[in-house]
């Protein structure tokens, strides 16, 4: 197997977390997805160093996992936040700021 | 002429200055409690301002040479290096006559008002303004410089703003005041601009310097500098175009219309040209200006005159007409000041005297002003009858009156000025005693000759009336008290005596010569023109009988001619103003506020709009759903990836 087909991988599942992101209204879905969308970036990453031989992806991987962690770390605290104040998860719901 | 400093009793010579306005000061701080002898401290300032000038004046006599131009310095203004502007008091022969005129008759309306005023509320107020005038005016003649002159100048304008509006609480009054000091702004612009001109050409402002540079500075600077302070004369003097004030400022008391509007401040524009004279010497064009400017203003004045039903609108004209005759004189050069200062110190006497004659008949008749109203009066006021009577005679220059002597003295120099404009200036000054001689016995015959028609048909009050006299109702004519008849009687004595005192002999000439350059060639009292003049004067005064002494004077004015309306609206001067000036300033402004309305606020009001509705359209886009701001970074970043890959390719 070549590294272009993890790469063409990659693409399918960061269409898929974009989909996912536009489509679904609860906001633990949505974290999901991007969840998909960083992941399917990693893969991206790993198999560009391989098809140039390098760490230089792999190091950048490993960066976004750690920021990955401390975004879902955030993201659920202001999730937890808005379900308590408004007894939903869903987003279209917590549309307060706006013009 | 040399000056010296201050020696001698000179040296406390700013005790002038000191002593009314320490008066003005403590009547108008002490306010009330100054009521029950504020009054008679401002006799007393003015009185004690008069013994020192008399005391200056003898001791000048008896100076010769360069002490008779002595300057004292008062006080350091603004002392910055290659500024320096001082206040310094400069007695010479010129400002010791102007210091005993303003000091003299100014302590004798002093003495006048103190009966004249005795009943107004305001009395305090009234005197705290006329020592604030004598100081202010005091000021103006003694300076040593144009700046501190200009000090004077403004604050005699302050006090004349005051004081015609005294009675404030008439609307006419007020605007009286307004447009006097609006009028004399305007003449004002061209002392200071003089007095700018002045310190960038010569840099100094002090008389000696100034005189001193001006035969080096060139005659276009010279030219210039005479053509402004004709203009600064003409707001002051109320000569023509700056005319129009001058009538409305009788709306104030009568001894305010002696003082400040006859017999002082008004000649203040003839003793800044004679002052000027080195000035003036050097600018034939500037001299040729003046000279206009008086044979125009002293006909016009004089045809007012004859028009006026209203005693004090009618000597208000002829005031008018007699500073034409004083500034023409002034603008025809060495050989016209000493007659243009013998007129004014003259015209001092007999001019104060006439308004407080006037006065002491508008006392007797309930403050009437109108002379259809009056008639018959010269039994009930004997005194104040003899008085005016006196000065009516020195005015149209019957011998041996003063204006005989000083009057035929300017036609007698304009006539010897030669030429074309000699000819026309002397016809102008001799019709123009013709006129005076009409316009004055008109209102002696309308006054006191005749019926009594204030018993026919009541007076109405005019300037000053007392609230109780708005109906029509019978007077009683008393003559008035001694605090007022004596100035009168006083002023009556200078009206007799001061033209023949200062003329023959040349004593005036003598004593100012060092100020005003050479003697003139003695022409004798009696000229050629001046017994035209005479005949003229006597022509007129049979052509006024003929009008208002044979026949009886009717209530009501008559339509009258062309000229006479004219007359009555002052020859159109507020209607020229109003045309020429005022309506055309009230189009630009309109239109400065419309193309600044429309133009630049539409302007900026239509930009900050557009972009005020862009953004209320714009801001639609940020609709708090967070799917489609992801959409819209999802968008944004396919179109910046799609971007790089065509710049790529």
């Amino acid at each position: 197997m070549s590294p272009a087909h993890y790469v063409f991988l990659a693409v399918i599942l960061f269409v898929i977390g974009a989909v996912g992101v536009l489509v679904r209204r609860n906001a633990i879905l949505i974290f999901m997805s991007v969840e998909l969308m960083l992941n399917a970036c990693n893969l991206a990453f790993v198999a560009f160093a391989r098809m140039h031989g390098n760490l230089d992806g792999q190091v950048v991987a490993f960066f976004v996992m750690v920021v990955a962690a401390a975004e879902v770390v955030v993201g659920l605290a202001i999730l937890m936040a808005i379900y308590r104040a408004r007894r939903s998860a869903s987003v279209d719901d917590a549309s307060l700021l706006k013009y | 002429m040399t000056t010296i400093a201050a020696t001698g009793v000179f040296r406390v010579s700013w005790l002038l200055l000191a002593f009314p306005l320490f008066g003005a000061a403590v009547l108008l701080i002490g306010g009330r409690r100054t009521d029950k002898w504020g009054h008679l401290l401002a006799v007393l300032m003015s009185l004690a301002s008069f013994v020192y000038g008399m005391i200056a004046f003898f001791t000048l006599l008896s100076q010769t040479g360069a002490g008779r131009s002595q300057d004292l310095h008062v006080y350091s203004w603004i002392p910055v290096d290659g500024f320096q502007a001082n206040i310094g008091i400069l007695i010479d022969p010129l400002s010791v006559s102007f210091v005993l005129l303003i000091t003299g008759v100014g302590s004798l309306i002093h003495i006048y008002s103190v009966g004249y005023m005795a009943h107004d509320p305001e009395k305090r107020r009234f005197f705290a303004y006329l020592n604030l005038f004598i100081a202010a005016m005091l000021l103006l003649v003694l300076s040593d410089n144009f700046l501190s002159l200009y000090a004077g100048w403004e604050g005699v304008g302050l006090a004349s703003y005051l004081l015609i509006g005294f009675w404030q609480f008439k609307p006419t009054a007020a605007v009286a005041a307004k447009k006097a000091f609006i009028a004399n702004r305007v003449g004002d612009v061209g002392l200071s601009l003089a007095i700018m001109l002045m310190f960038a050409e010569f840099g100094t402002f002090n008389f000696t310097g100034v005189f001193d540079s001006t035969k080096a500075g060139g005659s276009g600077v010279a030219t210039a500098l005479g053509l402004l302070l004709l203009l600064a004369a003409c707001g002051k003097s109320a000569q023509v175009p700056l005319q129009s004030w001058l009538l409305d400022a009788m709306e104030g008391p009568t001894p305010v219309s002696a003082l400040i509007h006859a017999a002082t401040m008004v000649t203040a524009g003839v003793y800044l040209i004679v002052r000027s004279n080195p000035i003036f010497n050097d600018a034939p064009t500037a001299q040729l200006a003046v000279t206009v400017v008086g044979a125009v203003t002293l006909l016009f004045g004089a045809i007012i005159g004859c028009a006026k039903d209203d005693l004090k609108k009618a000597l208000a004209g002829s005031t008018m007409s007699q500073i034409g005759y004083m500034i023409l004189a002034a603008g025809l050069g060495p050989a016209g000041y000493v007659f243009a200062i013998a007129h004014l110190l003259a015209h001092g006497f007999f001019k104060a005297g006439l308004f407080l004659g006037a006065g002491s008949v508008m006392h007797g008749v309930d403050d009437e002003v109108n002379m259809r109203r009056m008639g018959g009066l010269r039994k009930l006021l004997p005194i104040t009858f003899a008085t005016f009577g006196l000065g009516y005679l020195a005015i149209i220059g019957i011998p041996p009156f003063s204006g005989f002597f000083t009057k035929d003295g300017i036609i007698d120099a304009a006539w010897s000025k030669g030429g074309t404009d000699g000819w026309i200036l002397a016809a102008c000054t001799i019709i123009g005693a013709a006129i005076t001689a009409f316009y004055m016995t008109r209102v002696m015959l309308m006054t006191w000759y005749g019926s009594k028609r204030f018993e026919e048909d009541g007076v109405l009050g005019g300037a000053g009336a007392h609230p109780a006299y708005t109906e029509p109702h019978i007077p009683h004519p008393h003559e008035s008290p001694l605090t007022m008849t004596v100035p009168m009687i006083l002023l009556a004595i200078g009206s007799v005596a001061a033209g023949g005192f200062l003329i023959i002999n040349e004593r005036l000439q003598n004593f100012l010569q060092p100020v005003i350059g050479a003697p003139f060639p003695d022409h004798g009292i009696w000229s050629w023109p001046g017994i035209i003049a005479l005949v003229l004067v006597v022509l007129g005064v049979g052509v006024a009988w003929a009008m208002y002494g044979r026949m009886p004077v009717l209530a009501v004015a008559p339509r009258g001619s062309v000229l006479t309306r004219a007359a009555r609206a002052d020859l159109y001067g507020d209607a020229f103003n109003e045309s020429v000036l005022m309506r055309p300033g009230q189009w630009l402004t309109r239109l400065s506020v419309f193309f600044d309305s429309r133009g630049v606020d539409g302007l900026v009001n239509g930009l900050a709009a557009t972009i005020g509705g862009t953004s209320g359209r714009l801001r639609k886009v940020q609709n708090g759903f967070v799917r489609s701001y992801a959409l819209s970074m999802l968008i944004g970043a396919v179109l910046l990836v799609a971007g790089l890959l065509v710049v790529r390719l």
